[in-house]
């Protein structure tokens, strides 16, 4: 065992989540889900198979869809991250989230924050999407619980909350 | 007048936290705290005898705070886990240690556990860990297990767990005098529930109280309680439970106990530190249960009409390494088998087998999709032998409505009787044939035929066992703001409790739907209760909830008809108040009246004033609390069932299968559920499509691909196939609704159903469209494929009577 794997070197970085500045102090192979959670204090991002394919960690860089379980944490220090918890503008759920509720688009919740952060994207870019359209959307995250029926239907439903001028962040 | 809940599509309370990313799973409680993390070294090996255990080089490890193996273990811990359900069947009942003691079983049992300042530092250390094996050979498989040349566990002179026979009549005799007689070998391989959140625990100590709290990803909070309890050597009372959000669970997540729930909490008494761990979804695939590998043999004798004269069944279960949950698994199997059916005599027999592969526990289902699958393919195989429709056989075995309650004269997995509550199985049928166009669908063969396509379709039948006992409980405050508390025992993991429970306790206190908070899983509130599994949750807690509603209630009009000097039978709960009936200006809030129930000797607030002793009205010849009663308004209920309820369903899909790349593509999948009274239509519909789409997973994608040296070479997502939405089919639901006469509220379970005959009705439609019978699942492409060279090479007989071999009988 070397000296260096036996005190693992940290480093400094400020990480921008949710508008907020986080100053974090982490070794190098600090994964951004961990950090999230563990450094910063934000449970919602969840790790389902750290191993980049059930999508339950997934959240925005600089508004695109990225799995955090398979990004380091220092690396995301040159980016906006948004989370879960930032999806929403306070009270106000957004039409994502609005989407999910209506529909009844989760059971048990844990691959929930995933799915709307993705979702968020897809209708940032198409506003107007298709069933078809938004089935292939969500087509990279698991659900286990759902059957994925619902939450097809609950990006519909926020598709339309978006065109009815819902506000968005 | 308050609206009614009951049977609305009310939407789920817990919705809000969730989306908001505001749940509360177990690994979210420990984040960002100062526990300590734990990881566990697991065996890379099928079979071997550890020799010994070299910790030296990772107690360098920087932040390393502790290392257990299992000599460091003593007392009850020393010993092997409990035989949670034992049964006289059992003959050889085996449960691991919580680390491993001289021998490892099967690949990812736990060997040591290291516990540091992360779980990066704590997995470092693992990897530092030496161990010298002596290799053992592996029991891999069913066939190989009932062989029986090798053992799975070396002090062994054969592999069987456990071994039952049930007998209603005499099916073999019948068998033999049977005008017609068909032999099937069915095989099914395993599965497993995969929750989306793995296990996960927390336990903090508390030194001064000596007192353990233990945060568990869990299906059941009182049996962890008192397995962890048992386990330390603790008082019960110094042990609590709390089961917060829950990731999913489908059976997977109940109770064993854990080693890892064991070990997390051990250590934390140890070190008198918080101590957290969390699994990574390759320790989930090798260390966590699976289930659904039988091998069946079906003999069964029909007469014309393909009414089952006789039934004679025997298979085969593995139950791999160790059988902590005993045979729960394969009673099921041999008893909801039987689906809708009465055959006039039925045989069973099976025997429970050891193999070198991770344990077996139930998963959502739990034994039933492969008994129906055995019935289902048994009564095509009937029908394809007769030359009838499918769902005419069907019709010729049903029971009848007016036969409910139906007896079957074998006893179930809750150690009663097999009896039906009521169903009405021909009424289901014609709700299936028309939602799928069953009697349409030759023309659509045709048409599709001409277009160069293949399609086929299937049908399956199924009743399931659900709300069994012993029993659930509910607890409930009412705060002197007129909030109501809910509490019950069982936990929740995404079947919505806490919305379907409130909707019951609004409804029966007559109070809006946001004045109702249900909290689940916490021994803390309630300390009685048995677990969420077999679809038990509505049935049990539902009534028990509703129970304590009623003792509530009672004391409420109680109480009220002295403030208000009326009669209770003159007054009701309407609105969040009681009201006497037709004279809605003389009432009294129900938070009045849990201030009235609570005589105070200090006021507090505003609405406590009235409470106390110079406050108000008192009658100087009683005590402030009469005798026989308790201050507060609160109430408690139980719900002990006689016996099973037991809910059933049909399901029809039609597929397509490529003539080039043998894909099967689901065209139409349709559901008719019966599940008694529905307590929220929209939480039993996400049920039945969830349930679905495990089913189509089970059906077409996911196994556990094992080598012959009991390593699985399909341990992570990228490798084992559970569905994305690209392979989920649309799911068409028709209710039918048969009450329930055993509870008040005629609720049957929902959880499972969905599930249950997903490999039958799939194979049912895919032999339809190949035109050969399909008796092993699942099915890839590849298999599929392989089967149609067999076929045109004349290796396995087509379907058809008219091109069937001969009636002899034997296919």
């Amino acid at each position: 065992m070397s000296d260096s794997e036996a005190r693992e070197e940290r480093h400094e970085a400020v990480l921008r989540v949710n508008g907020v500045a986080y100053p974090v102090t982490v070794p190098a192979r600090r994964l951004l889900s961990d950090c999230l959670r563990e450094d910063v204090g934000l449970t919602g991002t969840h790790v389902g198979c750290e191993h980049g394919v059930c999508g339950a960690c997934t959240v925005l860089l600089d508004g695109e869809p990225a799995r955090s379980c398979l990004t380091f944490a220092l690396t995301a220090a040159k980016h906006e991250i948004t989370t879960v918890e930032g999806l929403s503008d306070g009270e106000k759920l957004s039409p994502e989230q609005q989407g999910f509720k209506d529909c009844h688009g989760l059971q048990c919740g844990f691959c929930t924050p995933g799915f709307l952060t993705v979702a968020t994207a897809f209708l940032r870019e198409n506003p107007e999407p298709t069933e078809d359209e938004a089935r292939e959307a969500i087509g990279g995250n698991l659900c286990r619980c759902t059957g994925y029926q619902n939450i097809v239907a609950a990006v519909m439903r926020a598709a339309e909350l978006r065109r009815e001028g819902e506000p968005t962040q | 007048m308050t609206t009614q809940m009951f049977g609305e599509p009310v939407a789920r309370v817990e919705d809000d936290r969730l989306i908001r990313g505001k749940g509360r799973y177990t690994d979210d409680l420990a984040a960002n705290t100062d526990a300590l993390a734990s990881a566990f070294l697991r065996s890379p090996h099928a079979h071997a005898r550890i020799r010994d255990i070299d910790v030296s080089d990772a107690l360098e490890v920087e932040g390393l705070v502790a290392i257990y193996t299992h000599d460091d273990l003593t007392g009850a811990m020393a010993e092997p886990l409990p035989l949670l359900i034992p049964h006289p069947g059992i003959v050889d009942g085996r449960t691991p240690h919580a680390l491993a003691k001289d021998e490892v079983c099967h690949v990812g049992e736990a060997i040591a556990m290291v516990v540091a300042r992360d779980r990066y530092v704590a997995e470092d250390a693992v990897e530092r860990i030496r161990v010298q094996y002596d290799m053992l050979d592996p029991v891999v498989g069913i066939a190989e297990s009932r062989d029986g040349s090798t053992y799975a566990h070396a002090d062994m002179a054969d592999n069987v767990a456990a071994h039952l026979v049930q007998e209603s009549g005499d099916a073999r005799a019948a068998v033999e005098a049977a005008p017609h007689t068909l032999e099937l070998d069915l095989d099914i391989e395993r599965s497993a529930g995969m929750p989306m959140e793995g296990k996960a625990v927390y336990a903090q100590w508390d030194g001064r109280e000596e007192t353990l709290r233990i945060y568990s990803s869990s299906q059941t909070s009182a049996g962890l309680r008192a397995a962890v309890a048992a386990k330390l050597e603790l008082p019960l009372s110094k042990v609590q439970a709390v089961i917060p959000d829950v990731g999913g669970g489908f059976g997977t997540k109940i109770v064993h106990p854990w080693p890892e729930e064991l070990m997390v909490s051990w250590a934390a008494r140890t070190l008198g530190r918080d101590v957290r761990w969390a699994e990574d979804r390759r320790e989930h695939f090798i260390a966590s249960a699976h289930e659904r590998g039988q091998l069946q043999r079906v003999r069964v004798g029909f007469d014309d009409e393909g009414r089952l004269l006789g039934l004679d069944v025997e298979f085969w279960h593995d139950n791999g390494a160790y059988l902590p949950y005993g045979i729960i698994i394969p009673i099921v199997t041999s008893t909801q088998l039987l689906g809708p059916y009465k055959p006039a005599n039925y045989r069973v027999e099976f025997t429970s087998l050891y193999t070198n592969t991770v344990l077996v526990t139930p998963y959502r289902g739990a034994g039933r999709p492969q008994g129906v699958f055995a019935m289902e393919r048994t009564l095509d195989a009937i029908a394809d032998y007769l030359g009838k429709d499918r769902t005419v056989v069907r019709e010729a075995n049903f029971i009848q409505p007016d036969e409910m309650p139906y007896d079957h004269g074998l006893m179930f997995q809750d150690g009663r009787p097999l009896i039906y509550d009521s169903g009405d199985f021909p009424a289901s049928m014609e709700k299936i044939k028309k939602l799928v166009g069953w009697d349409d669908f030759e023309d659509y063969r045709e048409k599709a035929r001409a277009e160069g396509r293949t399609v086929g379709i299937g049908l399956a039948c199924y009743v399931e066992g659900t709300g069994v006992g012993p029993y659930e409980g509910g607890r409930i405050i009412v705060e002197t703001s007129g909030k109501v508390r809910v509490a019950t025992g069982l936990t929740s993991q995404g079947q919505g409790h806490e919305t379907a429970f409130a909707q019951i306790v609004a409804d029966q206190l007559g109070v809006p739907m946001d004045d109702v908070t249900v909290t689940t899983g916490d021994t803390r509130l309630i300390a009685y209760s048995v677990g969420t599994f077999a679809s038990r949750g509505a049935v049990m807690s539902g009534n028990a909830v509703a129970a304590a509603a009623l003792d509530v209630k009672e004391k409420a009009l109680r109480v009220a008809a002295d403030a208000l000097e009326a009669s209770p039978e003159d007054l009701e709960l309407v609105d969040g108040e009681v009201r006497v009936k037709g004279d809605p200006s003389s009432s009294i809030r129900l938070g009045t009246i849990a201030v009235l129930a609570n005589p105070l000797r200090y006021a507090f607030d505003e609405a406590s004033k009235a409470a106390t002793q110079f406050g108000g009205a008192t009658d100087y010849n009683k005590p402030p609390v009469a005798e026989g009663d308790e201050p507060g308004l609160e109430g408690s209920g139980f719900y002990s069932p006689i016996r099973a309820t037991f809910a059933n369903g049909m399901h029809a899909v039609i597929v397509e299968t490529d003539p080039e790349t043998a894909e099967v593509n689901i065209l139409r999948y349709c559901v008719v559920h019966d599940c008694g009274t529905l307590v929220n239509p929209t939480i039993v519909q996400g049920q039945v499509h969830g349930g679905v789409a495990q089913g189509v997973a089970g059906a077409l994608f996911e196994r556990m691909a094992y080598d012959d040296h009991g390593q699985l070479q399909n341990a992570s997502f990228m490798d084992f196939l559970i569905p994305y939405a690209s392979e989920i089919p649309k799911v068409e639901i028709d209710h039918l609704e048969t009450p329930s006469p055993l509870n008040s509220l005629g609720i049957k379970g929902a959880g499972e159903a969905g599930v249950i005959p997903g490999a039958a009705v799939l194979a049912s439609a895919i032999s339809d469209a190949e035109g050969f019978a399909v008796t092993r699942m699942p099915i890839s492409p590849s298999e599929l494929y392989t089967l149609r060279r067999r076929f045109k090479a004349g290796e396995i007989p087509p379907l058809r009577p008219s091109s069937h071999p001969a009636k002899t009988g034997e296919r």
